[in-house]
């Protein structure tokens, strides 16, 4: 896997990976009281491990000259296989934390097991393990195939990965002890917050210098998103993330804003996380996987400008509709909704510029449950933005806020539109990676597809359910004048939709279990000596006369 | 004349222009809303009565925070009748002042507590949290019966404090120095301590042995916050009288 850096890189790896490995023990030393201790023992041994695998190859035939003829996609494959393992994970949590609602005794009388510590564990590792990998690893792959270049070089990918997968054991080992911000979406603590932003600045350069090899004049829009993506995600951290720790021995930190001007930072990046993590991010990923997959170009050019500007604009206006009704100022509540519901157009723009791509394929869409992945996302993103809007304007928010209409919406979007569109990407990209003619089973990519699907549904059904109804029941009055329901009454009406939703969830698990069993055989059955197909060099016939 | 597309045409050429065009354009939103709350006064309340956390009250918060007891109770009472019904006056800017970071919360699996303090008796929070179903047969609340056996790490606090404090809570040196034995004292009201912190907190502070043990645990410090919510300042009710 390693091989594929030249000597000098190895070295340069050997000499970052001692440089953590002290940091690792420092913290580990200073902090031998605290959790931070223990994360300095985690991060010692996970670079120490790296060591090994660098070692390992140490003395393996360097990557000749010829190598800049061909694509970089051992990260990719690399990043591939660790999305799926956070994937299983992440829903095994969520389901467990499920059951917790059906069963609180699912607790198990331990601090680590309990609702509050979990939830995190799977929040993140949905979000930033599956999610976080997944486009990482297929930002690689596109902007290598949309430039038409290969990686400037070996070491930074797999930096960027490393990197970030450190961070995000960090941050779920460290929920699991107890140690998080509270800020929701930002749990991890200052120190993995530093760690990261140096991963991103990684990432980014490796970004423009990819982009400046480039033989292609134009930047083709997958890439647009995720250098969005990459910008705006930092920019949002930064601030939202600053602290001063106590000590710099102690994982602990106190947020530099606070009550009204945290919550406004606090939602202005969390609404943002979903707009420039979960939207922008998977959208360069339909961009290049669903034309390719359909065999079709994408259906408007000019569509693609106005959503992408669309919404890296109106978007970041729209966090303050978390707020409505609290002690934030009404203007800033007015303005979040006023944007929320423009927000609309573009993405609308784009889900409709995605289904209307697939005119001419529908056949294909019919008979290729990869392609019906990414169909199936467009439409849940489609379905998810307009909700979204809908929720927004501030009297439907005075319903819905609070209840578990938010959790289905928000499920609608991750199940439906960031799980799916992945799953199509990633279906579509191991064959091509690993050199197989097709997946190892179609069949269980179609079983995976239904199990996706029935998952996804009953979890939103059951959560639009509960939470109307929860809304419901806590603004009635009866005919005397007071209120109709204690809070605990709404607390007993919910419980059937908590079964249901753990039900849907367990699909979706299912699911993803299924999904790894296959990947993991493909790659198992991949011969090593396939040959190269085209998909693998950047077309020496098409060069531009430069 | 160029058009908006033959423009774009262009700028996709350039890398570093459309680095440029992403930040600026996304720039915008965060700073015309964001911005101005720092400084616009009518953003928070005066409260002249509004006083700050004690060391064992924010060791208490800091469990909250790390049990994660936010991603089911919210601390924000909206500006709607039932809401104000149920659970007490809505809930001012100003008595979140001092809360770094904010605990609004999002989702309600359980009800809102915002107004807790006061509202039950230290023995029924302590029953609740050894096993909520003891009191609320319903309730889906997990058990916290380890905040009990865990003893309170005050040794630090005085580091909590003085962080607190570079980001603009206006705890003294005296508290800072103290904040240890504060600690101790607040919930152990037999023991010379106990006076310290009713001076330097002033006289309504509650001073109890909150959780009830013979050592100062974990149980202790998250009772001594639960009875502080919604309690630090009048300015809610005050408002409310006024509006009515």
């Amino acid at each position: 896997m390693l091989a594929g850096l030249t000597r000098n890189e190895r070295d340069l790896s050997l000499v970052i990976l001692a440089a953590l490995t002290l940091v690792g023990l420092l913290m580990a030393i200073a902090g031998r009281n605290d959790p931070f201790g223990v994360h300095g023992a985690i991060v010692m041994v996970i670079c120490i491990l790296a060591i090994f695998a660098v070692i390992a190859n140490y003395y393996a035939p360097e990557p000749g000259e010829d190598r800049f003829d061909r694509y970089y996609d051992e990260p990719t494959k690399f990043g591939i296989v660790v999305a799926m393992i956070w994937v299983v994970v992440g829903l095994f949590v969520g389901d467990w934390v499920a059951w917790q609602l059906v069963n609180p005794n699912l607790t198990f009388d331990a601090g680590w097991a309990s609702f509050g510590r979990l939830r995190p564990v799977h929040t993140s590792g949905v979000i930033f393990g599956f999610g976080g990998n997944a486009l990482i690893a297929t930002s690689f792959y596109v902007m290598q195939r949309t430039c038409r270049t290969r990686m400037p070089d070996q070491l930074s990918p797999w930096f960027v990965l490393f990197g970030y997968n450190l961070f995000c054991i960090i941050a779920a080992s460290g929920y699991l002890m107890g140690v998080t911000q509270s800020k929701e979406y930002a749990e991890p603590e200052w120190y993995a917050d530093i760690w990261l932003v140096v991963v991103w600045v990684a990432y980014f350069v490796l970004y423009m210098r990819t982009l400046a090899r480039r033989k292609e004049p134009h930047i083709y829009v997958a890439n647009w998103y995720y250098l969005a993506f990459i910008l705006v995600v930092a920019m949002l951290h930064i601030v939202n993330n600053l602290a001063v720790p106590i000590s710099l021995s102690s994982v602990k930190s106190y947020s530099l804003f606070s009550g009204v001007q945290d919550a406004m930072t606090e939602w202005w990046y969390g609404h943002n996380a979903v707009a420039f993590f979960l939207t922008s991010g998977f959208l360069g990923m339909m961009y290049y996987y669903m034309p390719v997959r359909a065999g079709r170009p994408i259906f408007s050019y000019r569509l693609s400008i106005i959503s992408f500007w669309g919404i890296t604009f109106f978007y970041m206006w729209a966090g303050s509709h978390h707020l409505h009704y609290t002690a934030l100022p009404q203007w800033v509540q007015t303005l979040g909704m006023t944007f929320s519901v423009m927000l609309l157009v573009p993405s609308w723009a784009s889900a409709s510029n995605a289904l209307l791509t697939l005119n001419g394929a529908w056949h294909k869409v019919r008979d290729d449950a990869t392609l019906r992945f990414m169909m199936v996302a467009a439409v849940f993103y489609g379905l998810s933005t307009f909700e979204g809007s809908f929720m927004a304007i501030r009297s439907v928010n005075s319903l819905s806020h609070y209840t578990d209409w938010t959790v289905g919406h928000v499920h609608a979007g991750a199940l439906g539109w960031v799980a799916m569109i992945t799953f199509g990407s990633i279906y579509a990209s191991v064959p091509w990676l690993w050199k197989t003619k097709t997946m190892y089973s179609p069949k269980l990519v179609e079983v995976h597809f239904w199990l996706a699907l029935a998952g996804t549904i009953i979890y939103v059904f059951a959560m639009w359910n509960s939470g109307i109804i929860q809304g419901l029941m806590w603004r009635t009055y009866n005919e005397s004048g007071t209120l109709a329901y204690s809070f605990v009454d709404s607390l007993v009406a919910m419980h059937p939709y908590y079964i249901a939703r753990a039900i849907g969830g367990l699909l979706f698990l299912t699911g993803g279990v299924v999904a790894f069993y296959n990947i993991w055989m493909t790659i198992r059955m991949a011969a090593s000596a396939a040959s190269e197909t085209p998909r693998d060099r950047p077309v020496p016939a098409l060069q531009p006369a430069e | 004349m160029m058009t908006p597309f033959g423009f774009h045409y262009r700028l996709e050429r350039k890398a570093i222009g459309l680095v440029l065009g992403i930040i600026l354009v996304a720039s915008i939103g965060g700073i015309v809303e964001i911005a101005p709350l720092f400084t616009i006064h009518q953003t928070v309340e005066d409260a002249p009565d509004m006083r700050v956390y004690t060391p064992l009250e924010l060791a208490g918060r800091n469990i909250y925070i790390r049990e994660g007891c936010y991603a089911c109770h919210s601390q924000m009472i909206r500006t709607l009748r039932d809401e104000v019904e149920r659970y007490g006056p809505y809930s001012l800017a100003v008595e979140s002042k001092y809360d770094h970071p904010m605990l609004w919360g999002s989702k309600r699996t359980g009800p809102d507590l915002a107004r807790l303090g006061g509202k039950y008796s230290d023995e029924w929070h302590v029953a609740h949290l050894l096993n909520p179903r003891d009191v609320v047969p319903e309730s889906v609340m997990p058990a916290y019966a380890w905040l009990a056996r865990t003893p309170l790490k005050i040794d630090d606090l005085g580091n909590h404090l003085a962080a607190m404090r570079k980001v603009g809570v206006p705890y003294t040196d005296d508290m800072i120095a103290n904040a240890k034995d504060d600690a101790y004292g607040q919930a152990k009201p037999d023991t010379p301590f106990a006076e310290g912190v009713t001076k330097r907190y002033g006289d309504a502070t509650n001073v109890r042995a909150f959780g009830g043990g013979t050592t100062v645990t974990e149980m202790d410090a998250l009772v001594a916050y639960l009875q502080i919510l919604g309690r630090l300042t009048d300015a809610a009710h005050k408002t409310a009288k006024a509006g009515e």
